[in-house]
């Protein structure tokens, strides 16, 4: 699957980058290279093999889980600390609603 | 014809359904409601770097519970994903939900429904099956307070208290034809869910809420029209009436000789119509991917049956054993399993040995007044369904008259006590001794020569009047079968005596 610099700058678009010129071309050749390599696998044979989801053993499923006990949250004032901005104990954004 | 009959409507729904966890489904932050914003936080529910979700026990059986209810396959292993987008009230920018490989498939659900007619009325029920393609696991997102702020004109406020809730998304197919049928199918969720102890069910908390796909096409054709998505249908009433609206001004539009395009669109309830939803946020390319940081779910049948098994008799089922069971109308069924608490409460009336009818009508009429001016809920009435059904007792074994027993249950449900404790009292018991009655009879019959003189000329139809003067003499606890009785003999007699 060839890298165009159209799917760059979607890309691009989706994870609220900005690119100069050079660097789209920058990105869509080294893009591409990396799909190249990875594209390699499209050799094997993968017909009769479940696609892997997720890297742990199947045996981790039950001890990655919980019980439902509530736990000490940070509370409002150490939450916002690092807010850049904050109002009534709110986080304030600049408006997203047109 | 109206333009309305030359289009069918196509609405395909999808609820959210906050399941009752006492904590968040990733991290042990509380999930309580109306607490100071940003209170319940941690660093995997504020998306800080690092953090590493770790999934809630009970939210995999609640959401079972509610699979299992709706008929859905639950499959043995189900992935979580990320779907990814950008929006302040989703610290992580992305949303932990499940794609493909959901937690559960292929549901089925049967509902009752009916249009109304002007006045809200339903006209006819019937039955409808209604698929549903998929429930699923997810986290919720933060709430962002877009307006009532003396800045909101530029700025956005949010509080991630609800992020990382656990919910269950429920997606039907395009099964519903009208407004009604869709509004039929959330009350139906809802009180299956409440049924089944899984979620509050309180639209006004956003612990159940809904977003529709509506589109309409010309009848009889096979292509679905242009597709538009709904947003912010929080509350019954705004649910059929942003769909009712919205279909119109589909058709209206298609009328016009106008096109529809594929957008989102918000129902605005003060104006009472839909509106674009623009937002400089919105992104509708998910890029969903298999979540690395949470293992694939597992879950083994004997588990699923364990679930299965915990599952109470569903609304539905046993609405229609109270119709075989006990005799009751449709409609009177349907009140009484309306919640489970109901349902149990009448139940266990029963079980005392009262007649099922006749239990069905105190609760229908009396109690429900009783518990709906007071505003309380059945589960926490003072009357227990032994002491109503001591007082039903009573009145099939004659010691108070029905007219009586209505204030008896007043007085019940204010104090608590049992109705014979009341009865006692109060100085309640019937009057059932023709030796005690006669002479007040007597009273009222010389008090009105005249009525008794119309009697006995042929208008028996004042024998009411004396029984209402009867009544009133005694205070309501004369027993009414025997006063009309000795009524009877004596205005008989007195005539043929003269």
């Amino acid at each position: 699957m060839p890298i165009t610099e159209r799917d760059v700058e979607k890309i691009a678009e989706l994870a609220h980058l900005e690119l100069t010129e050079e660097e789209k071309a920058l990105f869509t050749r080294q893009l591409a290279s990396i799909v190249r390599y990875v594209e390699k696998l499209n050799e094997l044979d993968t017909e009769d093999v479940p696609p892997m989801m997720h890297a742990g053993a199947e045996e981790e499923a039950d001890y990655a889980q919980r019980d439902d006990e509530v736990l000490a949250s940070l509370g409002q004032e150490t939450a916002l600390a690092n807010a850049p901005d904050k109002a009534r104990g709110f986080f304030r954004v600049p408006r997203v609603i047109e | 014809m109206t333009p309305r009959d030359k289009y069918e409507v196509i609405i395909g729904l999808e609820v959210h359904a906050q399941l009752k966890t006492k904590s968040k489904i990733f991290c042990g932050c509380s999930t309580a409601f109306g607490d100071e914003p940003n209170a319940n936080t941690c660093p995997v529910c504020l998306g800080l770097p690092g953090a590493l979700p770790v999934l809630n026990r009970e939210a995999i059986r609640l959401a079972a519970k509610a699979a299992l209810a709706l008929g859905c396959r639950i499959n043995p292993v189900s992935i979580f994903a990320r779907k990814n987008y950008f929006y302040p009230d989703l610290p992580k920018g992305y949303q932990i939900s499940q794609y493909e490989q959901p937690f559960s498939e292929h549901g089925e659900v049967e509902i009752m429904t009916s249009e109304r007619d002007e006045r809200g009325r339903p006209i006819q029920w019937r039955r409808k099956v209604i698929r549903l393609t998929r429930l699923h696991i997810e986290e919720d997102a933060g709430k962002s307070i877009h307006d009532g702020l003396p800045d909101s004109a530029e700025a956005s406020y949010v509080d991630l208290n609800r992020s990382g809730v656990p919910l269950v998304e429920i997606v039907s197919e395009p099964d519903f034809r009208s407004s009604w049928e869709a509004y039929d199918y959330v009350q139906h969720l809802r009180q299956t869910l409440q049924y089944i102890d899984v979620c509050e069910g309180n639209m006004e908390e956003g612990n159940l809420r809904c977003d529709a796909n509506v589109s309409v096409r010309p009848k009889g054709a096979t292509e679905y029209g242009t597709k538009i998505e709904l947003k912010n249908l929080n509350s019954f009433r705004f649910l059929q009436r942003a769909l009712e609206y919205e279909v119109h001004r589909q058709i209206e539009v298609l009328e016009s000789g106008g096109e529809l395009r594929q957008e989102t669109r918000l129902w605005n309830e003060r104006e009472g119509k839909t509106t674009v939803m623009r937002t400089k946020e919105y992104a509708h390319d998910y890029r969903y991917f298999p979540e690395p940081d949470l293992p694939p779910l597992i879950l083994t049948p004997e588990w699923i049956e364990e679930v299965k098994r915990e599952l109470p008799e569903l609304p539905g089922p046993r609405r229609q054993r109270f119709i075989e069971q006990y005799g009751l109308s449709f409609e009177d069924a349907t009140t009484l399993t309306a919640t489970r608490s109901m349902a149990d409460y009448y139940e266990a009336v029963v079980a005392q040995g009262v007649e099922a009818r006749a239990a069905a009508n105190w609760i229908l009429s009396e109690l429900i007044y009783l518990l709906r001016s007071s505003g309380s809920d059945i589960s926490a009435c003072p009357i227990t369904p032994p002491h109503l059904a001591g007082m039903i007792k009573l009145i099939s074994e004659g010691t108070i008259s029905g007219k009586i027993a209505k204030t008896v249950i007043q007085e019940m449900f204010q104090t608590g006590k049992t109705a014979e404790e009341v009865v006692k009292e109060k100085g309640l018991v019937q009057l059932s001794d023709p030796a005690q009655l006669e002479p007040i009879i007597d009273e009222v019959l010389q008090a009105h020569p005249d009525k008794v003189n119309a009697y006995r000329g042929g208008k028996v139809g004042l024998l009411g009047f004396f029984v209402g003067q009867v009544m009133k003499a005694t205070k309501g606890k004369a027993n009414p079968q025997l006063v009309n009785q000795l009524l009877r003999e004596k205005l008989a007699s007195s005539s043929s005596s003269e």
